[in-house]
């Protein structure tokens, strides 16, 4: 198997602060690797690092075979880079941003024309190619961020959380985008805090928390890690919460969760539940929810890192102050 | 797989940007910020309205006031206005790097297979051709209104030179504030901050001696001053070799002190 992009041993420190503390990632050619972390968990350092924004204090990395420190040149021929915000230039019209990267990738004037023009028409905004980007809607603006992105045809896509801010139609039309990319045979690296995103795009999934992978594996693979499944139990009367919280761990022998005035755990032991409801029933807790499911992504994140994915407080990421 | 990839790109990617490139990449870029203007008028009005309106304002409100009438004024005020517009014009190069940093599109610009100066170099190059066009502006305002050259093209040439040598070390403490700022809005402010007392307390609109004497000791060695004095020397007449030795001097000092700073903080903050 060819790998489009290897990393090893990956560090890079900020200050005090370290958001790589040792990563290895091996991407196999022509996939899709989802890179999965709450805020601040090292993904955009990751990203900068094999994009050659950033240098790594240790480690390697290779991209499209080139390293990326010592052939930073050759890989930015290779890749594309899409961040977390739209880096587009507002005061450019749609064509001009395409036309700039054209130009800038040594097109000649009208073939940078001719490719800006295609790309303009694949993501539906030949209408507003005319326009300055800044009158733009968020998901417009993403949409060209990736068109240009990919004037030079790249074979290796970086995206760093694509679909963040965008309402459900702009994310799913990226989705769409990002699996005929893949069926052109690009490989894409996609970071993201959407359990459901690298559920739905990647094949392979790497796990990241405070700038290390802490697991690895396919959708299935990870879920079946946890194994099984969730009791979700919810209180008529939240003051009974600390109680459900005790009565579900000491039962589940594992460690619950609150959200949403819901009570989660994990629990593999099918006699389980009935014990819950029963010891539930003893304790006079009147129960709104009860409710036993297979572990989503998020159930692995949370029993993976002890805490949920959406609740990670934001940190600073990629680039300090 | 492997095939088909080394059929693609016999020679493989190329390992560094030659010379011509980065050039060419710098003309692509300073392209971008001159064609940015057309989708934001704000800009033409900074670089043309306000100089003009300077021109006219204080050659009718202030002129007979201060030189006896509107026309010795002018060509007293003329060249230190040209001054403070190159001055205010080098902001921009600041305000653009930090909307580029703060946007991302610095970051965009990186990760293209670009020569590493062609970002900065394109910015130059497009703020050079902002200051051509303020100076040609101001110069044409001032004609039509009586402005004339004691020194003939070569004194012309002169003063381009030497206002863009100067704008240009001093674009540096523009961009030093660019990086170091964390919103485009900022940069603007300490221009007005930084700026606007600066070519005040020249004697840009008021000769020396009408200050009060405390204050004329800073006017005389304020840079503003000098490069003012430089040019009414290259545009009016009177003494050059002087002013211009001295603005040449400032300009090599500012760039000595601010480009290391810059590019020190532009490694930090990318």
């Amino acid at each position: 198997m060819t790998y489009a992009i290897r990393a090893e041993g990956l560090v890079r420190r900020f200050g005090a602060t370290t958001a790589l503390a040792g990563v290895d990632l091996a991407v196999p050619t022509g996939t899709v690797f989802g890179l999965l972390g709450p805020n601040g968990a090292g993904k955009t350092t990751a990203v900068r690092v094999l994009a050659t924004l950033l240098a790594a204090d240790e480690g390697h990395a290779t991209v499209g075979g080139y390293d990326v420190r010592r052939d930073a040149h050759r890989v930015r021929q290779l890749i594309g880079l899409t961040g977390q915000y739209a880096s587009v230039d507002e005061n450019l019209t749609g064509t001009e941003n395409l036309l700039l990267i054209g130009r800038l990738l040594g097109l000649s004037r009208a073939d940078a024309r001719a490719r800006a023009r295609v790309l303009l028409a694949d993501f539906q905004l030949s209408d507003a190619a005319e326009r300055a980007a800044k009158t733009y809607s968020g998901g417009m603006r993403r949409r060209l961020d990736l068109a240009a992105s990919l004037v030079g045809r790249p074979q290796v896509l970086f995206l760093d959380e694509p679909t963040t801010g965008l309402d459900p139609r702009s994310r799913n039309e990226l989705w769409d985008i990002v699996r005929t990319l893949v069926t052109d045979g690009v490989t894409v690296l996609l970071t993201t805090q959407y359990l459901e995103e690298a559920d739905q795009l990647a094949g392979e999934i790497a796990v990241v928390d405070h700038g290390r992978v802490i697991a690895q594996g396919t959708p299935e693979e990870l879920k079946a890690k946890v194994g099984g499944q969730v009791l979700a139990v919810r209180p008529v009367d939240p003051a009974d919460l600390p109680t459900v919280l005790a009565v579900t761990g000491e039962v589940a022998r594992a460690t619950p969760e609150v959200a949403h005035q819901t009570v989660t755990v994990g629990v593999s032991d099918p006699e389980v539940l009935p014990a819950v409801v029963r010891r539930l029933d003893d304790a006079g807790v009147r129960v709104a929810e009860l409710a036993l499911r297979g572990s989503s992504l998020d159930e692995v994140f949370l029993s993976l890192t002890g805490h949920r994915a959406e609740e990670a407080t934001p940190t600073l990421e990629g680039s300090p102050a | 797989m492997t095939t088909l990839t080394a059929t693609a790109s016999p020679v493989g990617p190329a390992r560094r940007p030659g010379v011509l490139a980065g050039l060419r990449h710098t003309l692509t870029l300073a392209w971008r910020s001159l064609v940015q203007i057309k989708h934001n008028p704000m800009e033409l009005l900074d670089l043309s309205v306000q100089p003009v309106m300077f021109v006219l304002l204080f050659t009718y409100v202030f002129g007979t006031a201060i030189s006896g009438s509107p026309g010795t004024y002018l060509k007293f005020a003329l060249p230190g206005i040209i001054v403070q517009t190159a001055l205010f014009a080098t902001m921009t190069t600041g305000f653009g790097l930090n909307q580029d940093l703060t946007k991302g599109v610095f970051d965009r610009l990186r990760a293209l297979p670009v020569a590493r100066w062609a970002p900065l170099a394109g910015r130059i190059v497009a703020d050079t051709v902002k200051q051509a066009w303020s100076l040609a502006l101001l110069l044409g305002v001032g004609m039509i209104l009586g402005f004339r050259l004691g020194n003939g093209v070569a004194g012309l040439l002169g003063a381009l030179v030497l206002l863009l040598v100067f704008t240009l070390a001093a674009s540096w403490l523009s961009v030093l504030v660019g990086v170091l700022v964390s919103e485009p809005d900022k940069v603007q402010i300490f221009g007005f901050m930084v700026i606007f007392p600066l070519t005040f307390t020249s004697n840009v609109f008021v000769p020396t001696d009408r200050m009060p004497s405390w204050l004329q000791h800073w006017v005389e060695v304020n840079p503003v001053t000098i490069l003012a004095d430089a040019l009414r020397g290259l545009l009016v007449g009177g003494p050059v070799a002087a002013p211009v030795g001295q603005s040449l001097l400032w300009a090599a000092g500012i760039l000595l002190v601010f480009a290391p700073l810059s590019v020190r903080a532009l490694r930090r903050r990318v």
